[in-house]
């Protein structure tokens, strides 16, 4: 896992350097989060992207985009090579994400807030169908400003959604700087404790505690599930680290050098 | 004039009977459920029936998901709220990757009467026909409003889908078919035609009858569906009668009025008048009295059509 870990973190690296553009920081911070899901814990199939069974991953930080984009190439819902056609025109891997273009891809994202309540309308879907797959959907913590998760996460609660987990990667950091400054979330942990979620706090870098936290957020009934994973925003990468620069910025050349060296 | 019957209540029985017909087809709610008509449903289907509570913005995205795997769901809640409320949710969950999402909304317009502004939607058409991919349609009477949502249901995209609060009269007789996209003549004349949705239909009619008696002859043709407008059938009453006159219960910017003239203005350049709310929003007070008063009566139509016919060249 901490090799393929490594291998997403050179893909995004430079994918976002070669964009000229991109979000390198939030997606680096949530790269265990998102490889623990494709390579421990979904039930999907890279050459079915529309398997009805399959197990959802809902990416509503669409600006962490190259973090999934990386993912599905790796798990071979598209070549790999076709990561560094990232943020180009033509290229099927959109600056955020986009369901029409890319294999793989369950929601158009970027505008922020609206994954949760997407969310909770396939999960719903899955129990009306009577499908027992379970929908897994990625939220930044600057993103939880947003009013919409707030009723989403009440709605989720209200209609017991118990094939859905949320996963918050709380990096702390958004693009105008601490969310302490910014705004405040705490006490976070019990906000989703009121609104009637069952909550998880784990190392969102750790492999071992967030396979035990989906492992356990399957177990819970009646109720859906919210992991707070704690996190380091530009993580893998010394000068991104906790560097609210490197939110929104792409990696220069010599950035991108550096940065794969670390990553070796 | 003829029988009048509510949009509303056709929506909420003809929606039971879309839920008999087929098992996907589910229902959202915004605590609205007694105005928007479809409690009818949720007594028959409860486990498909989603009220999301005061939360628009949350209903519209739970719609998307559930369009997103298979099902086909019908969200509702009062014409200013959506898309108003809700306008970037219904961009990026569901116009931009184009899903089965059927939006219809009620209390459409300043027909909505006593509760004033707050409550009063005038610029909902504008909004539901920038959105790429987005079939808009405003039903002009109860008849055609069951035939709406029963194409609506059958046809895959996303839909506005816009009703009025107040009973309105029946302007189609039992026969008519719906054809997405198809304006229908619902009279024939020669000198000017009037193009009208919703509401305003049954005053063309009053104002075509009226002008009839000055020797004024004039078609009028109502056109349901908004977007993707009938060009054609624009172009061809332009053609024909050298004069139209718009008639819709909405702003001037935007609507009816701004999709006829690009029409015109494209194809076939004649006098035109446009009948819509002036760069205002409207006041409480009853339904009448608000059509009078903000320039959406019968009259306003005939005055409409006079001057363009004096414009002819």
């Amino acid at each position: 896992m901490e090799a393929v870990a490594k291998r997403l973190r050179r893909h995004i690296v430079s994918m976002i350097g070669r964009a000229g553009s991109g979000h390198p920081g939030g997606s680096l911070s949530a790269v265990e989060i998102v490889s623990t899901l494709y390579f421990r814990v979904l039930r999907h199939n890279p050459s079915d992207p529309a398997w009805p069974e399959r197990d959802r991953f809902i990416l509503s930080k669409g600006h962490a985009a190259p973090l999934l984009y990386a993912t599905l190439a790796e798990c071979g819902y598209f070549p790999v090579e076709e990561l560094s056609t990232l943020r180009q025109f033509g290229s099927r891997l959109q600056g955020h994400t986009d369901r029409t273009l890319t294999p793989g891809v369950e929601m158009s994202a970027g505008s922020l807030g609206q994954g949760l309540s997407f969310s909770l309308g396939v999960a719903l879907a899955g129990r009306l169908n009577s499908r027992p797959y379970r929908v897994y959907v990625l939220m930044g913590d600057g993103e939880c400003d947003e009013g919409q998760v707030w009723e989403a996460a009440m709605a989720s609660a209200h209609f017991k959604a118990d094939n859905l987990v949320a996963i918050v990667d709380r990096n702390e950091l958004q693009i105008d700087g601490w969310t302490c400054d910014v705004m405040e979330l705490e006490p976070f942990n019990e906000k989703w404790q009121a609104f009637g979620w069952h909550v998880i706090e784990v190392d969102g870098h750790d492999f071992a505690q967030l396979i035990d936290a989906f492992d356990h957020a399957g177990r819970v009934k009646g109720q859906p599930t919210v992991i707070i994973a704690r996190t380091t925003k530009g993580k893998g990468v010394s000068f991104m680290e906790n560097n609210p620069d490197f939110h929104g910025k792409a990696p220069s050349p010599e950035q991108v050098e550096i940065a794969l060296k670390e990553l070796e | 004039m003829s029988q009048v019957v509510s949009l509303r209540e056709t929506y909420g029985r003809t929606l039971v009977e879309l839920g008999r017909e087929n098992p996907d087809i589910v229902v959202l709610d915004a605590d609205l459920r007694r105005s928007t008509m479809t409690h009818y449903f949720v007594s028959e289907f409860p486990d498909r029936s989603f009220d999301c509570g005061i939360a628009e913005q949350n209903m519209v995205s739970i719609a998307a998901g559930l369009a997103a795997s298979g099902k086909i769901p019908f969200a509702s809640t009062f014409a200013v709220f959506i898309p108003g409320r809700c306008y970037d949710q219904i961009r990026m969950s569901i116009a931009q990757p184009g899903l089965n999402v059927k939006l219809v909304s009620t209390h459409g317009g300043i027909t909505v009467g006593e509760d004033g502004t707050s409550h009063q939607s005038v610029e909902d058409l504008l909004m539901a026909c920038s959105l790429p991919g987005f079939t808009v349609i405003v039903p002009a009477d109860a008849t055609e409003t069951t035939q709406t949502l029963r194409v609506a249901a059958a046809t895959p995209g996303p839909f506005y889908i816009r009703l009025n609060r107040p009973a309105l009269p029946l302007v189609n007789d039992e026969n008519y078919r719906f054809n997405l996209g198809k304006a229908v003549v619902l009279r024939h004349g020669t000198k000017a035609t009037i193009i009208a949705i919703g509401v305003m239909v049954a005053a063309a009619l009053e104002a075509a009858d009226n002008l009839v008696r000055e020797g004024i002859d004039c078609r009028v043709l109502n056109m349901s569906t908004l977007k993707p407008v009938d060009e054609p059938a624009i172009i061809q009453a332009a053609a024909e009668t050298g004069a139209i006159v718009t008639a819709e219960e909405h702003l001037e910017h935007g609507g009816l009025g701004s999709i006829v003239a690009r029409v015109l203005a494209g194809h076939h350049p004649v006098p035109a008048e446009f009948v819509a709310i002036k760069d205002t929003y409207a006041r409480s007070g009853k339904s009448a009295e608000l059509l009078e008063r903000y320039g959406l009566s019968a009259r306003d139509i005939e005055q409409a059509v006079r001057t363009a016919i004096k414009r002819k060249p």
